[in-house]
């Protein structure tokens, strides 16, 4: 069946069986490979993504019903090519990642927390991760790497959402340009 | 792990959803889809039909209705957790909700899929039991409500016959000034399916005297079951007292055994979290007068 999804601000139209999961077209379909395959079964949630804003696992869904939401996956939070979050910058600074299969989870998870509340506390931040296992045990790094994230955004005091950062950041770089020009 | 290949409905209408029900016993509903897809992953569950419900607009909804909280079955977990109506009518279920799986499953699954699934050791059933709460089904022939304890059947059983589509969970709302509830629960890890889980809901006079008291279990067997605790209703309500009761009270469980924790271990986890979940919500019918008291005073 035919379905329309708006992956990472794009329209995107796949034709996939009713029984493909939202992971398996992201990754087959879309070439979107950074939502992890792990468990399959809503366990482990490699396969975070976010559905209009909100945490959600790509395995627990059908392509055929998600159409109409706003996907963001792991690929959409870079505000510009080679750049990367200031969360994922985080995570990088305080070896939040080892073998980094639940990374793009973890990440995605913690995006959303951070969407929602400037100064999360440890609890905030550990119930917001509960359901993404990390298999390398490096949940302290993890923990710090979104800390460190929280105090940044908290102190750049910047939008958080990702369209609105977005549409920040294509006004600040239209803004640059112009002062060079 | 993929799912056996089906075909996907996503009806206009509860009726029509029911007469798709009705018309092909192989159909299911999907809604959140959190508990049904890990089952279709597993092949435990091969329907040839998927009916997705999960955008009516007329079943999402929390609403109050006298001394009823109903809640509409493809509401979000999130939305419950969120509501401050649902959080002041329902405090046991608001306690609850914590405990339902992880922040991202709670964001697509619903109040009506958990209660659907009837997995024995799932939160919104315990409660729905603890409250005796109704379960609304809608099929073809109109709508009727059922009692939680007549639903329930057993593991993953419900008394939903083909055609039947659970479409809301009426919850009765105690009215009582003195309102105190607890929840308590063990399992292997945070938020994992409970070994055994524990809801009480105790209603306090001006005195401090118990004037209604609900205890239910659940993790323990087949389906949650709602405890006898009428002993505590003008009786003590010191902890000898409440584990005394309890040991009398868990006669009546059916507890199973499996890799997880023995028959032996969860009759005795019930007494304690059962024992616990009693004094917390005393203690909470307590503070929560004081509080109410000390806000008139001002």
């Amino acid at each position: 069946m035919k379905v329309s999804l708006t992956v990472n601000g794009r329209v995107r139209e796949v034709d996939v069986e009713p029984r493909k999961t939202l992971l398996d077209t992201l990754r087959e379909d879309l070439a979107l490979v950074g939502s992890h395959t792990g468990c399959e079964h809503g366990v482990c949630g490699a396969c975070t993504i976010l559905l209009d804003g909100e945490p959600v696992r790509s395995c627990l869904m059908f392509a055929a019903q998600a159409d109409g939401y706003a996907i963001t996956t792991i690929e959409g939070l870079a505000p510009a090519p080679g750049e990367l979050s200031v969360l994922q910058d985080a995570f990088c600074e305080t070896h939040g990642m080892q073998c980094g299969y639940c990374t793009p989870g973890m990440i995605l998870a913690a995006h959303s927390l951070l969407d929602r509340t400037t100064e999360p506390t440890r609890e905030d931040i550990v119930d917001a991760i509960s359901g993404n296992i990390c298999r390398c045990t490096g949940y302290g790094q993890i923990i710090e790497a979104i800390e460190l994230a929280a105090e940044r955004l908290h102190k750049a005091n910047t939008p958080r959402s990702t369209e609105t950062s977005q549409v920040e950041d294509k006004k600040k770089a239209v803004a640059v340009q112009g002062g060079r020009r | 792990m993929k799912p056996a290949p089906f075909e996907y409905i996503r009806p206009g209408s509860i009726a029509e959803a029911c007469e798709l029900l009705a018309s092909d016993e192989d159909a299911r509903v999907i809604s959140g889809g959190q508990t049904l897809i890990p089952m279709l992953a597993m092949r435990l569950a091969r329907p040839a039909r998927l009916v997705d419900i999960y955008r009516l607009p007329e079943l999402n909804g929390i609403r109050v209705n006298g001394d009823v909280l109903a809640i509409g079955a493809t509401t979000r977990q999130v939305q419950v957790e969120g509501s401050a109506v649902a959080r002041d009518a329902l405090p046991l279920l608001a306690k609850a909700l914590p405990w339902v799986g992880h922040p991202p499953t709670r964001n697509r699954g619903t109040v009506g899929g958990s209660v659907a699934h009837a997995d024995p050791s799932a939160e919104i059933p315990l409660v729905a039991v603890t409250l005796q709460a109704e379960i609304e089904i809608t099929n073809p022939d109109g709508v009727s409500t059922m009692p939680a304890d007549d639903f329930f059947i057993g593991p993953m059983l419900t008394a939903v016959m083909p055609g039947d589509c659970v479409t809301a969970v009426r919850f009765p709302i105690w009215r009582h000034a003195r309102l105190g509830t607890g929840f308590h629960e063990v399992s292997a890890r945070q938020s994992d399916f409970a070994f055994v889980a524990a809801a009480a809901q105790v209603a306090l006079d001006d005195s401090g005297l118990c004037i209604d008291a609900a205890l239910g279990i659940g993790g323990i067997g087949d389906r949650a079951v709602r405890l006898d605790v009428s002993g505590l209703v003008g009786g003590s309500l010191d902890k000898n007292s409440i584990v005394d009761l309890m040991h009398q009270a868990v006669q009546v469980l059916e507890p199973t055994s499996d890799l997880h924790a023995s028959a032996e271990y969860r009759t005795r986890v019930a007494v304690t979290l059962g024992a616990r979940a009693l004094e917390d919500a005393i203690r909470d019918a307590r503070v929560g007068s004081d509080r109410a008291a000390h806000g008139g005073a001002q």
